[in-house]
């Protein structure tokens, strides 16, 4: 994932571009408050997480309470608070996976790769995710945000990992 | 010559692109005119990548195709031979031949994104036919039909317009729920990516028949390829006018909650809030988005309505099972054998699907159980696979439909860790809202890890049935109110898994 150093014009201009967008859209009707959501994401888009300097700046723009941002900003399991590594997976932890077994391919990937959900190593975080709709393809995986793989069995992550890590084809 | 290669989510995630690709290099290096035509998927997955060659007036199949097929598979193509991964015409194929697609009449079959394909494949005829009849008509159309909620809740579709159209104010708000959250399913996603202006014909319909100027549709962060067919479908309908002033649509991204696929949630974080639940009443029919009258409906029941507009509820209605009425996308997944999407009337049973259909375990282990409807869904053991999928049926032996996944484990399943997985699901997803899901799921946990660890097995049982029924009774919404569901069938049909030394 692309990270950016902080820059609050950056950010006061992404706010603006959402708020804009969703008063284009709704009017008056709440618009402010509800263009949050796009905000959050298009600076995690932007910065490659949320950071926490964007919180205020954020709460100053909507006319909400910087508690309110940051409630926001905690609830939400996409929303992160920190930088993440070079790539991101997200394993499906879900029931129709489990049946795949995805269940050996996150105990392969920590044991054989050092990779535990929440943690990063060699550049590539890993974390869990539930249902990525590809259920009858599992085990299943999201490569940064948007690209999905499927019947990923132990030999499939091992290749996987290796062309996300650094050195391996990417 | 043209070619039809899926550019569905799963088709890409087995390498659908890399095929197409390979194709286009190909034929360009041999000189050939070849056409890629990119469409949704067949749902047919086992066969993915499945590419189609347009031919003798039929489509023929080729499955699992890699890329280095390609080449071999240019030869039999144009030099009119056989190959190894032909699978012969495509529509006779029995997985397909036995389903009754009227929602998915055109996914895996046209471009998705051509306004021209959809048209002459019948696109735009439910709009048609709405347009000629009064809100009220339209209503009563769909009432007609019985369709009922196809997100989960089962509620009658008609009977929530009427409330909507019935609610005074002059702003309005039609919201499709597609944050399809529960394991084992993916028809919205298919369909959003298969046929997109099919939904936004049904939002269109819905917006006229209630009164509503705007719409949302509230998509999964987890599905970007529909996010992304979504946002051209939306640009070409308002570029020919049949998106704009009278009635709008954009879409929003979800942000990773499960519980967002509760309306009242999903309605929060539209506002940008945390996304937690509402207490009814008020009905979000009465009071919803920004305290507007607000629809919600899933994506099938909006994908459904234009075909009940085109040829009557009654049509519809004659078709399903007592009060499910109608066709119902069933998602067929996890360890089977032929996963995949099966549009069929309501009242098909769980064998016939798991077997008939699915073929069985795709491990080719004896199946041990099947899980129906999510997360929340109850686990239904051999002995009660003769159950119709039908509101009812399910809900009489401890289950529900839900968005009708349906999830297959083979006997290497460990239901007591998988009633574990459901407290802790519940636990993850729990907005925090209602004291007995945010809590009593992380109890839930911790009284079945005792029972893990053999202590005090019946005593701690009987606790986990006392917890389930406050989570039943006194939980704010489904999330909460349902985890007992996968739980407690779990220690009824396969009691044995909770008691076996560890």
């Amino acid at each position: 994932m692309d990270t950016t150093a902080w820059d609050v014009g950056q950010a006061k201009a992404l706010i603006e571009r959402e708020v804009r967008a969703a008063r284009a859209f709704l009017g008056d009707d709440g618009a402010d408050q509800s263009a949050l959501l796009p905000i959050l994401q298009a600076l995690q888009h932007h910065f490659g997480f949320v950071p926490p300097e964007a919180v205020a700046v954020v709460a100053d723009a909507l006319n909400l309470s910087k508690a309110e941002v940051k409630g926001v900003v905690s609830f939400y399991k996409d929303l992160r608070t920190s930088p993440p590594g070079e790539h991101v997976v997200a394993l499906c932890r879900a029931e129709a996976c489990q049946a795949r077994g995805a269940e050996a391919v996150a105990a392969h990937l920590e044991r054989t790769h050092g990779l535990a959900p929440g943690g990063t190593s060699h550049g590539v975080t890993l974390t869990n995710t539930y249902c990525l709709g590809n259920c009858a393809l599992g085990p299943a995986a999201l490569i940064d945000d948007t690209k999905l793989v499927g019947r990923l069995d132990l030999h499939a992550a091992d290749a996987l990992v290796a062309s996300l890590t650094p050195g391996g084809k990417s | 010559m043209k070619l039809f290669i899926p550019a569905d989510a799963s088709a890409q995630s087995v390498g659908a692109d890399e095929v197409a690709q390979r194709f286009t290099a190909e034929a360009t290096a041999r000189g050939r005119q070849v056409t890629i035509v990119r469409t949704g998927s067949r749902g047919l997955f086992w066969l993915e990548p499945l590419v189609e060659v347009d031919q003798d007036g039929g489509r023929h199949g080729f499955a699992n195709v890699r890329p280095d097929d390609v080449p071999g598979l240019l030869e039999t193509v144009f030099g009119g031979g056989t190959h190894s991964t032909a699978i012969g015409h495509v529509d006779s194929h029995p997985a397909l031949a036995r389903q009754q697609r009227l929602t998915f009449a055109r996914v895996g079959v046209i471009d998705p994104l051509s306004l021209d394909d959809f048209r002459a494949n019948g696109g735009f005829e439910g709009w048609a036919r709405a347009q000629h009849l009064s809100p009220e008509n339209i209503v009563d159309e769909v009432t007609a039909s019985g369709l009922r909620g196809r997100g989960g809740a089962g509620f009658p579709c008609g009977l929530k317009w009427k409330t909507a159209a019935s609610a005074p104010g002059a702003r309005k708000y039609v919201v499709c729920n597609a944050d399809e959250g529960d394991s084992g399913t993916f028809a919205d996603r298919m369909l959003m990516e298969g046929d997109p202006f099919l939904l936004l014909e049904g939002m269109r319909i819905a917006a006229r028949a209630v009164g509503a100027t705007h719409g949302f549709i509230y998509v999964r962060s987890e599905y970007p390829r529909a996010v992304q067919v979504l946002r051209r479908a939306i640009a070409l309908l308002r570029e020919s006018r049949f998106l704009g002033p009278a009635f709008d649509v954009e879409v929003r991204v979800g942000a990773g909650a499960y519980v967002c696929g509760e309306e009242t949630a999903l309605l929060e974080s539209l506002e940008g809030k945390r996304g937690q639940v509402r207490p009814k009443p008020p009905l979000p029919a009465h009071e919803g988005l920004f305290g507007k009258p607000t629809v919600v409906n899933n994506v099938l029941t909006l994908a459904a309505v234009p075909w009940i507009l085109e040829h009557g509820g009654a049509a519809y209605a004659a078709l399903g099972m007592a009060r499910s009425k109608g066709t119902m996308p069933i998602q067929l997944a996890g360890n089977v054998k032929y996963g995949g999407l099966y549009e069929l009337p309501l009242g098909v049973t769980l064998r016939q699907l798991v077997f008939d259909f699915g073929g069985g375990t795709a491990s080719g282990r004896p199946v041990r159980a099947v899980q129906v409807g999510g997360p929340l869904g109850a686990y239904f053991p051999a002995k009660l696979l003769d159950t119709p999928l039908d509101y009812e049926a399910m809900a009489s032996n401890g289950g529900i439909l839900g968005h009708a996944g349906v999830v297959v484990f083979d006997d290497t399943v460990d239901l007591a860790r998988q009633a574990r997985f459901a407290f802790e699901f519940c636990a993850l997803e729990s907005c925090g809202k209602c004291t007995p899901c945010r809590i009593g799921s992380t109890r839930g946990v911790e009284v079945l890890d005792q029972v893990a660890r053999g202590v005090d097995v019946e005593k701690n049982l009987a606790l986990v049935k006392d917890l389930c029924t406050v989570l039943t009774d006194a939980s704010l919404c489904a999330l909460g109110g349902l985890t007992p569901l996968p739980v407690l069938s779990a220690l009824q049909h396969f009691h044995e898994d909770f008691t076996r030394r560890r």
